[in-house]
């Protein structure tokens, strides 16, 4: 190629012309990959991001009849997730602690701690909750008895409809806060 | 038959290049790189049997959130050498990371970071980062219970950085819980995106090796110059250099024989870790913990002060990471020899004591309650009826066993109470037990008063006995 454009300019030939028709292909064969990529690289990215702006379905789910649980007493409920996808298999499960305070007053807790998520259990003898990962400890109304949690246990949304408990939305809640 | 193999392979070799692909192997080398210079192939090596490993799992192997965990317990127990494979895979993962590790507290002592390999460095350092990355989701696609539970916690450490962090939250769960999407995800971020990116870094960072040569050992009382060092490296080449391959490699392929002999005996006697209870959310009786080579991390995350927890989970791997990265940026020139360099021996040294500490007490995790602790035996107890008998059996049944040892059973997340009488006062005990405080909980709305004076009668009986000599 050089050998050519030196060729031309030995002619008399317009190289400024020539190198700008290889400047102009050189720039197009820059901005049709540029354009590619993107054509091929955005739905890519998109697909990959979804769950980022995926909204949290707000469906109520039901837990059980109100009296297959007894007053002042905290039970594990599994809960199936209504909107997971059909291989889900066990992982379409979570669990709930939900506690009934009076006649028709239920206090539903998510079992993931507020310091990092992991699992906590209901003491029965000791009407705590416990963390087996970093020791956090609550009283059975969610509050931070010890610990490192930063906040009382999650509380999710909870009605009594046709005499039958139902929560809203089964989500792990994210604590957002430094 | 020779002279046939002789044309083909010229044949072969002139059409593909092979001598060519080859000749890097023969760079001069300085011949001093003896011993210390293995970590880094030993890396490679550990790499390539992950790498191996790996892609035979994935015969088997299914990414699905229903099916991953049967597909494990197939691979464990039915498929021939499954449970060899398995080991193979964790034992290799745990070498390549000890290897990265002392291979950069290597060149780390040995000054080799600096000019002109700054960006050798760089890389690498990156690739410790990818390195534990792996290490991460690798333990995920055990897809048990632990691993299900992990990805809750990076969720929720995640969740943790300010504006995008509920985002990024959703991002590691795949939607807002776990579910189907979950595994599939850590499937191509462990078996393409990770090991695609580490191919390329591999490559640039055994480019840079090339490029910039290998560091000779560091002499005391002579400073790496900028201005005269490639100078002075092509002398010392030319005077005392030798090809890497055959004449200073051996010492890499026989330590990188030994780390496979390892690896395997490892994977054949021990085998490959437990699979635990299946990865159903809805069984709450978990207790997650990481892999050992992230263990001292659960444990640091367990220890720091609750106030500054957030900052030290977010900030404090960017602020070490970017402190690492800019090593050689910040000290690219001087003295590479240890001895020159106290402050270097002392980071590395306080690196492994800190670490190592931690790692330890992860192991003990002293803060988690002993869920398993058996009620008090007659023995310890010392009574068998009485205020005494029912406060040791309530010590038991409200969990406070669970937190406290008694002569060496229970728990440890609070102080020991084998001997509290000796410390504390009748009326000291109630009001602990009432109000609790300092990190304990407060009972006093969980026990009748019958019931704390039995936990107090219990607690006062907890003596240190008393010495025929003491009563002298």
């Amino acid at each position: 190629m050089n050998e050519n454009i030196a060729d031309h300019s030995s002619l008399g030939v317009d190289a400024p012309a020539e190198i700008s028709r290889r400047r102009f292909f050189e720039k197009l064969s820059i901005a049709l990959a540029g354009f590619c990529a993107v054509v091929v690289g955005m739905p890519l990215v998109g697909f990959i991001i979804a769950p980022f702006f995926r909204k949290p379905p707000e469906e109520w789910v039901t837990l059980g009849k109100v009296n297959d649980f007894q007053i002042g007493k905290t039970v594990n409920v599994t809960v199936i997730d209504p909107s997971s996808l059909p291989w889900a298999g066990v992982t379409a499960k979570s669990a709930v602690w939900l506690r009934r305070e009076s006649e028709n007053s239920f206090i539903a807790f998510s079992a993931n701690c507020t310091h990092l998520g992991c699992p906590v259990r209901w003491m029965e003898g000791a009407d705590l909750f416990m963390c087996p990962c970093h020791g956090g400890v609550y009283y059975n109304d969610g509050q931070v008895a010890a610990g490192p949690p930063p906040r009382p246990l999650f509380r999710y949304d909870v009605r009594v409809e046709n005499g039958e408990v139902k929560i809203k939305s089964v989500v792990v809640p994210i604590v957002t806060t430094l | 038959m020779k002279r046939l193999f002789k044309t083909v392979w010229l044949w072969l070799d002139d059409r593909i290049g092979i001598s060519v692909l080859l000749k890097p192997m023969k760079h001069i080398a300085p011949q001093d790189a003896k011993w210390w210079y293995v970590f880094g192939t030993a890396t490679l090596i550990a790499f390539i049997v992950q790498v191996a490993s790996g892609v035979a799992l994935a015969f088997s192997f299914i990414p699905s959130s229903s099916q991953a965990y049967e597909t494990l317990v197939f691979i464990t127990n039915s498929a021939p050498f499954g449970r060899f494979l398995r080991g193979l895979h964790y034992y290799g993962a745990s070498a390549m990371v000890l290897m990265i590790g002392a291979h950069m507290a290597q060149t780390f002592l040995f000054g080799s970071y600096k000019f002109p390999r700054e960006m050798t460095w760089t890389t690498g350092v990156l690739l410790l980062g990818f390195t534990l990355a792996m290490g991460f989701t690798g333990q995920l696609l055990r897809w048990d219970q632990t691993a299900a539970w992990s990805v809750v916690v990076a969720a929720e450490q995640a969740g943790r950085i300010p504006l995008i962090g509920d985002w990024l939250a959703r991002f590691i769960l795949g939607g807002n819980t776990i579910g189907g999407a979950t595994l599939s995800r850590f499937f191509a971020i462990h078996v393409f995106v990770l090991p695609g990116i580490m191919f390329g870094f591999i490559g640039l960072h055994l480019w840079l090796v090339l490029r910039h040569g290998i560091s000779e050992p560091p002499t005391a009382g002579k400073p790496v110059n900028p201005v005269t060092y490639r100078k002075e490296y092509e002398e010392l080449l030319e005077k005392s250099g030798r090809p890497f391959w055959p004449d200073l490699a051996w010492r890499d392929v026989i330590f990188g024989t030994a780390l496979i002999l390892t690896i395997v005996l490892l994977a054949f006697i021990i085998g490959p870790p437990a699979l635990e209870k299946p990865p159903d959310p809805s069984v709450l009786d978990a207790d997650p913990r990481p892999d050992w080579y992230l263990l001292w991390y659960f444990a640091l995350l367990a220890l720091i002060p609750v106030r500054i927890e957030g900052y030290v989970m977010i900030l404090a791997p960017v602020l070490i990471g970017l402190t690492i990265l800019m090593i050689p940026v910040l000290n690219h020139k001087g003295e590479r020899a240890a001895s020159r360099r106290p402050w270097a021996i002392a980071v590395v040294c306080l690196s492994v004591i800190m670490i190592g500490s931690l790692w330890i007490e992860g192991q003990q995790s002293p803060w988690s309650p002993n869920f398993q602790a058996l009620p008090l035996s007659e023995k310890v107890v010392g009574a068998t009826s009485g205020p005494v008998f029912q406060g040791a059996q309530l010590f038991h049944d409200k969990a406070c066993l669970d937190c406290h040892l008694i002569q060496g059973h229970g728990g440890r997340r609070g102080p020991d109470l084998t001997y509290i009488a000796d410390k504390l006062t009748h009326d000291n005990m109630v009001i602990r037990v009432v109000n609790g405080g300092n990190n304990m909980p407060a009972f006093g709305s969980s026990l009748k008063p019958q019931e704390v004076d039995a936990l107090v009668a219990f607690l006062e009986s907890r003596k240190r006995p008393i010495r025929p000599q003491d009563q002298s």
